[in-house]
């Protein structure tokens, strides 16, 4: 089932909680709601869901207009934040609730609900818990038993609201896997909240970033890392660095720092954002950039060296006033950087926003570079 | 460490010097007695100074059996117009959202804060003979005040906070989510109410049941203002006992006197059991959640 929104608010008193949205989730895709707190996912998902009313707009599944349709008769799934689990009844008693609450007509007989109970119980692989109480449960446990009573009667869709947002970060590892196979076998539509880009990036076919009510951008994970149209969704998605200052005559200057910009012709304000990864560390400025910093940190846990460096004689665009930068392992045992030390970042690719535009123009230094390179070995 | 911890003075916490620990239970101990053991006590060897026959006798007088009918008959509509009343109430309160909620729940605890014989009075202007709606139903021949029906209404009055204050603060940290979980389940409003609603609220309920039926049951001031005292009609125990201790029946009032005692050490054994059985519950979940 495909799901619709058209041109969705909502108000909270004098807070807007989402502003005309927007949207069309593909059928047995599972997307991504991904934003800061406050900017309205958890609410789109509960209009979505039929347990909050929208102010105006409209909710379809499937091309068939659901807005005036009670929750009870959405047949979705629905995963709370904090599972919800009815607290006096036991696991096989939380699966099976789905189950007996359906019309005497459709109602499966005692036996078939029990087979169907064993069976979820089975699929989480918790058959020796069925006659647990929540409360004796971990939080992954909890979370997979509110997965299995909220798909037992077999729903079209799914909605999950921060669905791994209470559980340490092993087993939410787990779980998102798990998610992600069970939803290749279900082939369901699901949506889930999550305020958690990685997660977003890593377990969803298509990302929906939210801001202040409004859908930013909507695409798929690669795209949306590769190529964020905003401001916004650069900074939420992933480390960045930014230097904002005055482009005269093709180059940027901020203080004593500058950088050239081939093929630019801008003249004014601009903000060039860069990747931790589009950055290169040199000990002595390159022909294309000046940008002194000075070793704060220098951390060696994961796959790749962090550095995390502040700005000397100018200053980086955010509240905390530093840049991150990742270096491989060879080149930190080869180059050895301490604290304290002066470094100049080289960068390769950058993205630069200019006055009000929204898109980011792509700057690539490496190209540029390649070509008196040639030259020279010719 | 352990050598350079023990070789430390041991600091006394306050209240640790024995002198002062037993003069606070010492005081403790005789206020209790004096002011709370002593009255029941007395109340029991009063009402069977004069043997158990005139006990038995004096229990079965027809006027005082009467006032146990009309005591029991206002607990048995008061407690259950609450307990609907009361659950409402909290539903409302605590599931939705609407103007004036904050306001609502202050006005729940007007019947505590207003002297009963205030609210007594009150009705009496209000339903009165002469009273605003009092006149107007007087019109229809309908009697409300100094019958049965008045003191009902100002019992229900008076003990209507109660289930309402118990279950209130219960259900806003319970939250609606299970509720919710519920609907999205298909079930339908009463299907949810029964058995998610009831049995997460159970004992703060029976809690407000018991709290309400003793006060229905011992409440003098406002019915005294209402039922007009009219003996084998409209006297309930508590205004039985003031009748006949003015009759200069001391016997006789303590009899009925030891019967309200006795219904007010069934209440505090249930309320103990009550506070038991949730305090139960919450180690066995506590102690669950540690496994």
């Amino acid at each position: 089932m495909s799901i619709t929104v058209d041109g969705i608010n909502k108000r909270f008193g004098k807070f807007q909680a989402l502003n005309n949205v927007s949207l069309d989730i593909p059928e047995g895709k599972l997307t991504a709601l991904l934003g800061p707190s406050g900017s309205g996912k958890t609410t789109l998902l509960r209009i979505i869901a039929g347990l909050e009313s929208a102010d105006s707009g409209q909710i379809s599944f499937s091309g068939q207009d659901v807005t005036g349709l009670h929750v009870r008769d959405r047949n979705i799934g629905f995963v709370f934040q904090h599972y919800a689990l009815f607290r006096h009844m036991t696991v096989a008693q939380n699966i099976a609730f789905g189950l007996d609450s359906l019309p005497r007509k459709q109602r499966p007989s005692k036996p078939d609900i029990q087979k169907r109970v064993n069976e979820l119980l089975e699929m989480i692989q918790l058959p020796h818990l069925a006659q647990r109480y929540p409360a004796q449960l971990s939080g992954g446990q909890k979370q997979r038993v509110a997965l299995a009573r909220s798909i037992a009667t077999q729903p079209k869709i799914l909605l999950l609201d921060e669905p791994f947002g209470a559980l340490d970060a092993k087993v939410r590892k787990d779980l998102r896997r798990w998610l992600r196979n069970l939803h290749d076998e279900f082939h369901f539509t699901s949506i889930f909240v999550t305020h958690d880009q990685e997660e977003a990036l890593e377990l969803s076919d298509q990302v929906v970033v939210m801001s202040q009510g409004r859908v930013e951008q909507v695409n798929e994970p690669i795209e949306l890392y590769a190529r964020p149209e905003s401001r916004f969704v650069f900074d939420f998605l992933g480390q960045v660095n930014v230097i904002s200052g005055q482009v005269k005559q093709g180059s940027l200057s901020q203080g004593n720092a500058w950088v050239t910009l081939p093929g630019v012709q801008h003249k004014g304000d601009a903000q060039l954002y860069l990747r931790p990864h589009e950055v290169r560390l040199a000990t002595a400025p390159v022909g294309h950039a000046n940008l002194p910093l000075r070793i704060e940190a220098v951390s060696l846990i994961g796959s790749e060296v962090r550095v995390e460096l502040r700005p000397e004689g100018w200053q980086s665009e955010g509240s905390d006033n530093i840049w991150e930068v990742g270096i491989s392992h060879a080149e930190f045992n080869s180059q050895r950087p301490n604290r304290g030390d002066l470094r100049y970042a080289v960068p390769e690719v950058g993205h630069l926003f200019t006055g009000n535009d929204a898109q980011p123009a792509t700057v690539n230094w490496a190209e540029a570079e390649q070509a008196p390179r040639v030259r020279l070995i010719s | 460490m352990a050598r350079i911890r023990s070789r430390s003075p041991q600091h006394r916490r306050v209240g640790d010097s024995p002198a002062i620990k037993w003069v606070l239970i010492g005081i403790a101990i005789s206020v209790t007695a004096g002011l709370l053991i002593m009255p029941l006590v007395v109340i029991f060897t009063e009402a069977l100074s004069a043997g158990w026959s005139t006990f038995a006798d004096n229990l079965l007088d027809q006027y005082t059996l009467h006032a146990i009918g009309l005591t029991l008959f206002v607990a048995a509509l008061t407690v259950p117009l609450n307990l609907v009343f009361g659950v409402a109430l909290a539903w409302l309160v605590t599931r939705f959202r609407f103007p004036g909620r904050k306001l609502l729940i202050t006005l729940i605890d007007i019947p505590f804060a207003v002297s009963p014989v205030v609210a007594g009075l009150l009705y009496l202007l209000l339903y009165g003979r002469n009273g605003w709606i009092g006149s107007w139903l007087a019109d229809y021949d309908i009697q409300l005040m100094f019958s049965w029906p008045g003191i009902v209404m100002v019992t229900v009055f008076v003990t209507c906070p109660f289930v309402a204050r118990e279950l209130i603060p219960l259900m806003q940290q319970q939250g609606s989510e299970e509720e919710e979980a519920g609907v999205v389940l298909g079930a339908s409003g009463w299907r949810i109410f029964r058995t998610i609603t009831l049995p997460n609220i159970k004992w703060a309920l029976i809690y407000g049941v018991v709290l309400t039926n003793a006060r229905a049951v011992g409440e003098f001031g406002a019915v005294s203002v209402v039922a007009g005292n009219i003996r084998g009609q409209t006297n309930t125990l508590p205004l039985h006992v003031e009748l006949l201790y003015q009759d200069y029946n001391v016997v006789g009032a303590f009899t009925s006197a030891s019967l309200l005692a006795g219904i007010a050490v069934l209440t505090l054994a249930a309320k103990g059991f009550v506070e038991w059985r949730q305090a139960r519950t919450l180690i066995r979940l506590q102690a669950q959640e540690t496994v």
